[in-house]
C-alpha cells in the first residue's frame, strides 16, 4: 500500500501538537516546545515538496486520492490534489515554519498553547485545500476559523476582543449559509464528493441561491467589498505570527474555494453572476487602493491593500479563461508571499518601537540598510513591477480580463497606478526622509533569523517573476480541465434552454 | 559577444550593490566603469558588424511565461535599431559611470550609486534588445524604477523623495496605456513577439471595433496607446511633469537617464513599432501634434527659469517633441538621428552643468553665477560645444538633425507638416535664445555668488573632464560622419533594412532654398541677440519682463500644469481615500453591519433581560394575561 501522503501532511501538525500539548511548561523546555514546532513544519514543507515532486503536471485528474468510510452512506473522508490545490499546500507548509521562527521573543506569555494554535492551523488549512468531499471541507474551512479567533483574542493588541469578535461574526455569518448549501447539495445530488458532483452537475434552478450561499461564505473570507471590514482590525490586533497566517493563507482559502466551488459545481450560475463578481472586484481595487493611500498604521495599510489584491484575484477567477485563471493562481500564490513579507517586515520594527504609526517612524534606511533593502524588494513586489512575482499574476489576470470585457481591464488597471502610489508613499515615509526621532535612530539592523526569514520569502518573489514556468506548469493541465468542464456546461445549458 | 553586452553592466551592479562594501568604493568604481566601458566597446563592434555586413541576430536566451496561447521569451534581438541604441545606451553609460568617480567623491554612497547607474545601463539594455513587447516592458519599468531610485538617491532630501514618487507615479500613467496596447495587441495577434504581430498588421489594417459607440479601427486604438506609453516616459506634455523635478536626482543621472538614454526610449517605441504605425494616420498625426506642442511649450518654459539643470530638462523636453514630430511626419529615421546625436551633446551639456555645479559646491540657479569662463576654460569650451550642436548652429552635429526634422515636416505637404516646420522654426529661434542666455549668465557678465570667493573657483578634475571631451567630440562630429548612413536618401533605406517599415518611400525632393537657409540664419542671429538681451542690455529684457507680466508668470509657473494636477488628483484622490475610509468604511458597513448586529442584539438581550425582574406579582400578572389569552383562544375555537 502506498503511503497516504496527504492524510500524513494533514496529521503531522496534529500530533506535533499534542505532543507539545504534554510537554510541562516549566521554563527550561519552553524553548525547546519551540524547536519541537519548527521541526515537524519543516519537516511538513520537505514533505509537501517530496508531493509535488512526484505530483504528475501532465494530468488534469485529482492525484494522491485516499478514501475512507467516515460516517456511512453519508460522508467519506476524501482527500486529493490536482494542480490548482498543491500550490497552496506548499504556500501553506512553506510559510507557517517560518511563523515559527518569528516568535523569537513577540509572544511573552503562553509560548506553548500558541504554537498549538498555529499548528492545529496548519494542518486545517492543508485540510482545505485537499478535501474532496463538502462536509469534509466545510469542517476544516469552518475548523481554520477558531485557532485564528484564540491567536487575535489571546496574543493580540488592545482592542483584540473587539477586532476576534468582528472577525468571527463576519465569517460565521456567511458559513451558515454554506453549511445550508452543502446539506441541500447532498440531498439534491445524494452525495458531497467533489469528483462525483462534478460529473453529474447540479439542477440550474437550485446553482443561483447554491451559488450565494457559497459566495457569502467566500465573500468574507476573501475578503471582497463591503465585506472587508473585519480584515483591517483582524490584521491590526493580531500578533505578526497571526497576521502573517491571515494574510498569506487564510485568505487565499476563499479563492481556492471560488475556483474549486463556484466555478466548478454551479458554472451557470457563475456565468449569471459575473457581472456582480465584476462590479465588486473593481469597486475593491479602486476603493480600498484610495483608502490604503489615507492610512496612518502600516498594518492597516498592507491590510487594506490585500483587498485590492484579492480583488484582481476574483476579476480574473470569474473572467474564466485560461490566462486569467492561472494569473488568479499565481496572484494568490503571490500575494501570500508579499503580504507575509510586508507583515514580518512590520513585526521587526514593532518589536523595536512598539508602534505601527508610519508618522513615528522616518530615515530607517540610515540605521537599518539592510532591511530598506529587503523592504524595498517587497514593495515592489507589492506594486507588481516586472521582475518580481506580483507582475506576473497581475499582467496575467488583466490581459485575460481584456479579452472578455475592455472596460473592466482599464478600470481594474487603473488600481495598478494607486498601488505603485501608496506602497511608495509608505516607503517614503516610513524608511526614507531624515532622522528626527531618537527612538528610530537607537534600531538595530535585522537580526539573524529575521535576515533568514525575510530572505527565503524575498528569493522565490524574485525568482518566480523571471521563471514562474514553474507554477503556471503545475496549474495548466488542471485549469485547462475546469474550464472545459465549465464551457461544456454552457453550452449544454444553452442548447436545450434558448 | 550579445551576452556580454547584456549582463556586464548586471554583473557589475551585483557586485558593486552587494558586495560595495566588502571591497571598497574604489573597487566597485573600477568594475562599473570597465564593464560599461567593455559593453560600449563591444557595442560598437556591433555596430560595426551592422553597418558593415548587415547583421541581424534574435538570440533567444530563456523562456519567460508560457500560458496558454501567450508565450514570452527573454531575448536579445539584434538589428539595426537596437544596435544604434546599444552604442547610445552603452557608450553614454560608460563614460557618467566614469565621470562620475569625480562628481560623486564625496558622497558616503559611491557603491550603491554605481551599482544603480549599472543596474539602469541593464535595464535599458533589455529593453532595446527586447524581440517582443513584454520584455520592453520589463525594461521599460526596469529603467522607471533605476530611476525612481536615482531621483531619490539624496534620500534625507524631501523634494528628492517627492520629485522620486512624482517621476515613478506619472510614468505608471503612461505604463497604464503602454500596457492596454500590450493587451490589445495580445487580444488581436494572439501573439506580443514582435515579428509574429508585424507581419500580421497590414491584414487587419482595416478592421475596426465597436468602443463605446465609436466605430475605430484597430489599428488606431493600438497605436494610441502605445504612445501614451511613449508620451510618459519621454516626457511629452501632459504627462511631462516629472522630468524638470526628477533634477533633483545627482547630476550625471540627469545625463544619462534624463536625457539621452531613458526619455528616448518612447521615440525608441515609436520607431521600434514603425510597422504598426504607418498604417495608422490618426495616431501620427496625433504625434505630431503633440511632439510640437511639446516642442514649443518646454522651449518657453526652458527661456524663464534660472536653475541651470531645470533649463537644460526643458530643454531635453523641447528636443524629444522635435523627435516626435519627426515620427509624426513618417520620418523614423531622422527621429533616430537627432536621438543620436541629441545623445551627445545633451549629455555634455549636462555632465558641463555638473562640472559647473560642482565648481560652485552645489549651487544651480544661474543668477548666482556668471563671469566664470576664466576659471573653467575647459568646461567653457565644452559647454560652448554643447550649446553649438543643440541650437543647430551649422555643422554641429544638432544642424544636420534638426534641420532634417524641419525639412521633412516641411516635405510632408499636410497642413500639419507645415504646421509643425512653422512650430520647429519658431522652437529653434528660442532653444538658441534660451541656451545663449544659460552660457551667458553662467559664463558671462558679473560674478553674482555671495557664497564662494571668485578665487576660490577651480577647474573639476581630469577624471569629469576626459569623458566630456569625447562627447563634445561626438557632438561635433556625429552629425556630419552618420547623416548619409542615417538620413542619406539612398544609403539610409538599406542601412535601416528591416528594422524601420516605410510604407512609401520619404520625399527626396528638397525644399525651396530659403527655407533651407531660414533656421541656419536664425541660430546665428540669436547669438548676438541673446548676448545684448543677457550681458550688454539686462535693463531692456527687464523691460520686456515687466511690459509682459501675465505671460511671463505663466511661463516661470510651467503653464501651471504642476498646481492642475496637485488639485485634481493628489488633493482629490486623498479627499476621496479619506471619506471612503471614515464615511463608508466605518460610517456605514461597519456601523450597519458588524456593530449595527451586535448592539442590536445587545439591546434586544437589554429588554429581555427586564422581564426577569423578581418581582413574584409581576410574574404572577404575566401569567394571568397569559392563561387568559389561552382560554380566550379556546372559547373561540
Amino acid at each position: 500500500m502506498e503511503i497516504p501522503i496527504l492524510s500524513s501532511l494533514i496529521l503531522l501538525p496534529i500530533i506535533g501538537a499534542i505532543f507539545i500539548f504534554f510537554i510541562s511548561s516549566t521554563s527550561q523546555k519552553y524553548q525547546s516546545t519551540k524547536y519541537v514546532a519548527l521541526f515537524v513544519t519543516i519537516a511538513n514543507f520537505l514533505l509537501s515538496v517530496y508531493l509535488w515532486y512526484i505530483f504528475d503536471n501532465t494530468s488534469a485528474e485529482f492525484q494522491f486520492v485516499e478514501e475512507r468510510i467516515w460516517i456511512p452512506n453519508f460522508v467519506n473522508y476524501k482527500v486529493g490534489v490536482d494542480g490548482i490545490s498543491i500550490l497552496f499546500i506548499i504556500l501553506t507548509t512553506f510559510i507557517t515554519p517560518l511563523c515559527v521562527i518569528s516568535i523569537n521573543n513577540t509572544i511573552k506569555y503562553k509560548l506553548k498553547d500558541f504554537l498549538v494554535a498555529i499548528l492545529i492551523m496548519q494542518s486545517l488549512m492543508i485540510g482545505v485545500f485537499c478535501s474532496l468531499d463538502l462536509i469534509i471541507f466545510y469542517l476544516f474551512f469552518e475548523g481554520g476559523l477558531i485557532p485564528m479567533f484564540i491567536i487575535i483574542g489571546i496574543w493580540g493588541g488592545d482592542r483584540r476582543v473587539y477586532s476576534a469578535f468582528k472577525f468571527f461574526l463576519f465569517t460565521l455569518l456567511g458559513s451558515v449559509l454554506m453549511l445550508i448549501a452543502i446539506i441541500t447539495i447532498y440531498w439534491l445530488s445524494g452525495t458531497t464528493d467533489v469528483e462525483k458532483l462534478y460529473q453529474i452537475g447540479i439542477d440550474i434552478k437550485y446553482q443561483n441561491l447554491l451559488w450565494l450561499a457559497f459566495f457569502s461564505s467566500f465573500a468574507v473570507k476573501t475578503p471582497m467589498w463591503p465585506f472587508h471590514t473585519w480584515l483591517p482590525d483582524a490584521h491590526v490586533e493580531a500578533p505578526t505570527a497571526g497576521s502573517v497566517l491571515l494574510a498569506a493563507i487564510l485568505l487565499k482559502m476563499a479563492g481556492y474555494g471560488f475556483i474549486r466551488f463556484s466555478l466548478g459545481l454551479f458554472p451557470i450560475a457563475s456565468d449569471y453572476f459575473v457581472p456582480l463578481i465584476y462590479s465588486l472586484s473593481l469597486i475593491a481595487i479602486i476603493y480600498t487602493s484610495l483608502i490604503a493611500l489615507m492610512q496612518e498604521d502600516m498594518k492597516k495599510l498592507i491590510a487594506y491593500s490585500s483587498v485590492a489584491h484579492m480583488g484582481f484575484v476574483t476579476l480574473g477567477i470569474f473572467t474564466v479563461n485560461q490566462q486569467a485563471i492561472e494569473g488568479s493562481i499565481f496572484q494568490m500564490i503571490s500575494h501570500g508571499l508579499v503580504a507575509a513579507a510586508l507583515f514580518f517586515s512590520i513585526g521587526v520594527v514593532y518589536e523595536r518601537m512598539h508602534t505601527r504609526l508610519i508618522n513615528n517612524y522616518g530615515g530607517v534606511v540610515s540605521v537599518m540598510p539592510k532591511y530598506a533593502l529587503l523592504f524595498m524588494i517587497f514593495t515592489l513586489g507589492s506594486i507588481g513591477l516586472p521582475g518580481t512575482s506580483g507582475f506576473i499574476g497581475e499582467f496575467l489576470i488583466l490581459i485575460g480580463a481584456f479579452k472578455e470585457n475592455f472596460l473592466v481591464a482599464v478600470i481594474a488597471s487603473i488600481g495598478v497606478i494607486l498601488g505603485a502610489a501608496y506602497m511608495l508613499w509608505l516607503y517614503k515615509r516610513f524608511i526614507f526622509g531624515k532622522l528626527e526621532n531618537d527612538q528610530v535612530k537607537n534600531m538595530t539592523d535585522l537580526k539573524k533569523h529575521e535576515i533568514l526569514i525575510l530572505c527565503l520569502i524575498a528569493i522565490p518573489i524574485i525568482f518566480f517573476g523571471f521563471y514562474p514556468e514553474p507554477l503556471i506548469n503545475t496549474t495548466e493541465n488542471s485549469i485547462t480541465n475546469l474550464i472545459d468542464l465549465y464551457n461544456s456546461n454552457l453550452e449544454y445549458y444553452s442548447k436545450n434552454n434558448l | 559577444m550579445e551576452y556580454f553586452i547584456l549582463f556586464l553592466p548586471l554583473i557589475a551592479a551585483i557586485i558593486s550593490g552587494f558586495f560595495g562594501n566588502l571591497i571598497g568604493a574604489r573597487n566597485s568604481e573600477i568594475i562599473t566603469s570597465l564593464f560599461t566601458s567593455i559593453a560600449a566597446i563591444l557595442s560598437i563592434l556591433i555596430f560595426y558588424k551592422v553597418i558593415s555586413q548587415n547583421y541581424e541576430n534574435d538570440l533567444i536566451i530563456a523562456t519567460w511565461i508560457n500560458s496558454g496561447l501567450l508565450n514570452v521569451n527573454w531575448a536579445i534581438k539584434i538589428d539595426t535599431l537596437s544596435s544604434v541604441m546599444l552604442v547610445v545606451v552603452t557608450l553614454i553609460s560608460s563614460l557618467v559611470h566614469i565621470y562620475s568617480i569625480g562628481y560623486m567623491s564625496s558622497d558616503p554612497h559611491k557603491s550603491r550609486f554605481m551599482a544603480y547607474l549599472s543596474l539602469f545601463t541593464f535595464a535599458m539594455l533589455t529593453l532595446v534588445t527586447a524581440d517582443n513587447f513584454l520584455q520592453l516592458f520589463f525594461g521599460w519599468e526596469g529603467v522607471g524604477l533605476c530611476s525612481y531610485f536615482l531621483i531619490g538617491f539624496w534620500y534625507k532630501k524631501n523634494s528628492a523623495n517627492a520629485a522620486a514618487i512624482k517621476a515613478f507615479l506619472v510614468n505608471r500613467v503612461g505604463d497604464f496605456g503602454l500596457a492596454l496596447g500590450i493587451f490589445l495587441v495580445f487580444y488581436i495577434f494572439g501573439s506580443v513577439n514582435f515579428d509574429e504581430v508585424f507581419q500580421q498588421i497590414p491584414e487587419i489594417s482595416d478592421k475596426k471595433i465597436n468602443f463605446v459607440g465609436l466605430n475605430l479601427y484597430f489599428v488606431d486604438i493600438i497605436c494610441v496607446l502605445l504612445f501614451v506609453g511613449a508620451m510618459g516616459k519621454s516626457a511629452q506634455i501632459i504627462l511631462h511633469t516629472w522630468l524638470p523635478d526628477a533634477m533633483e536626482g545627482p547630476t550625471p543621472v540627469s545625463a544619462l537617464i534624463h536625457a539621452a538614454t531613458m526619455v528616448t526610449a518612447g521615440v525608441f517605441l515609436v520607431v521600434r513599432c514603425s510597422p504598426i504605425y504607418e498604417f495608422s494616420d490618426l495616431a501620427l498625426n496625433l504625434i505630431t501634434t503633440i511632439g510640437m506642442v511639446t516642442a514649443l511649450f518646454a522651449a518657453t518654459v526652458a527661456l524663464v527659469q534660472s536653475d541651470i539643470k531645470k533649463i537644460i530638462a526643458y530643454s531635453t523636453c523641447s528636443q524629444l517633441g522635435y523627435m516626435f514630430f519627426a515620427v509624426g511626419v513618417g520620418a523614423y529615421n531622422v527621429a533616430m538621428f537627432h536621438l543620436f546625436t541629441h545623445a551627445f551633446f545633451k549629455a555634455l551639456l549636462f555632465l558641463g552643468s555638473g562640472s559647473v555645479i560642482h565648481s560652485f559646491k552645489n549651487e544651480q540657479d544661474i543668477n548666482h553665477m556668471g563671469g566664470i569662463y576664466k576659471c573653467l576654460p575647459y568646461t567653457y569650451i565644452l559647454m560652448l560645444i554643447g550649446t553649438l550642436a543643440l541650437t543647430g548652429f551649422p555643422f554641429f552635429s544638432g544642424f544636420y538633425s534638426k534641420d532634417a526634422i524641419i525639412e521633412f515636416a516641411y516635405l510632408k505637404g499636410s497642413p500639419i507638416g507645415y504646421y509643425a516646420a512653422i512650430v520647429g522654426v519658431f522652437t529653434a529661434l528660442l532653444t538658441s535664445i534660451y541656451s545663449w542666455r544659460l552660457i551667458f549668465k553662467t559664463f558671462h557678465g558679473n560674478y553674482n555668488n555671495k557664497k564662494i570667493k571668485f578665487e576660490n573657483m577651480h577647474e573639476s578634475p581630469l577624471v569629469m573632464i576626459l569623458p566630456l571631451i569625447i562627447l563634445a567630440i561626438g557632438a561635433i562630429g556625429s552629425g556630419y560622419l552618420f547623416k548619409d548612413l542615417f538620413i542619406g536618401s539612398e544609403t539610409s533605406y538599406s542601412f535601416w533594412g528591416n528594422s524601420i517599415k516605410f510604407l512609401e518611400p520619404l520625399s527626396t525632393s528638397h525644399p525651396p532654398t530659403w527655407f533651407i537657409y531660414l533656421t541656419p540664419s536664425i541660430v546665428i542671429f540669436s547669438i548676438p541677440l541673446s548676448y545684448y538681451l543677457f550681458v550688454k542690455n539686462k535693463n531692456f529684457t527687464e523691460k520686456i519682463v515687466e511690459g509682459n507680466k501675465p505671460l511671463y508668470d505663466f511661463f516661470i509657473n510651467k503653464w501651471y500644469f504642476d498646481e492642475l494636477y496637485n488639485f485634481i488628483f493628489v488633493q482629490l484622490f486623498k479627499k476621496i481615500g479619506y471619506f471612503f475610509w471614515k464615511k463608508i468604511d466605518e460610517g456605514i458597513i461597519d456601523k450597519f453591519g458588524p456593530d449595527g448586529i451586535s448592539n442590536l442584539i445587545k439591546n434586544l438581550s437589554l429588554k429581555a433581560v427586564k422581564f426577569q425582574s423578581g418581582y413574584i406579582y409581576q410574574y404572577a400578572f404575566v401569567m394571568l394575561i397569559g392563561f387568559s389569552i389561552l382560554l380566550t383562544f379556546l372559547i373561540i375555537n
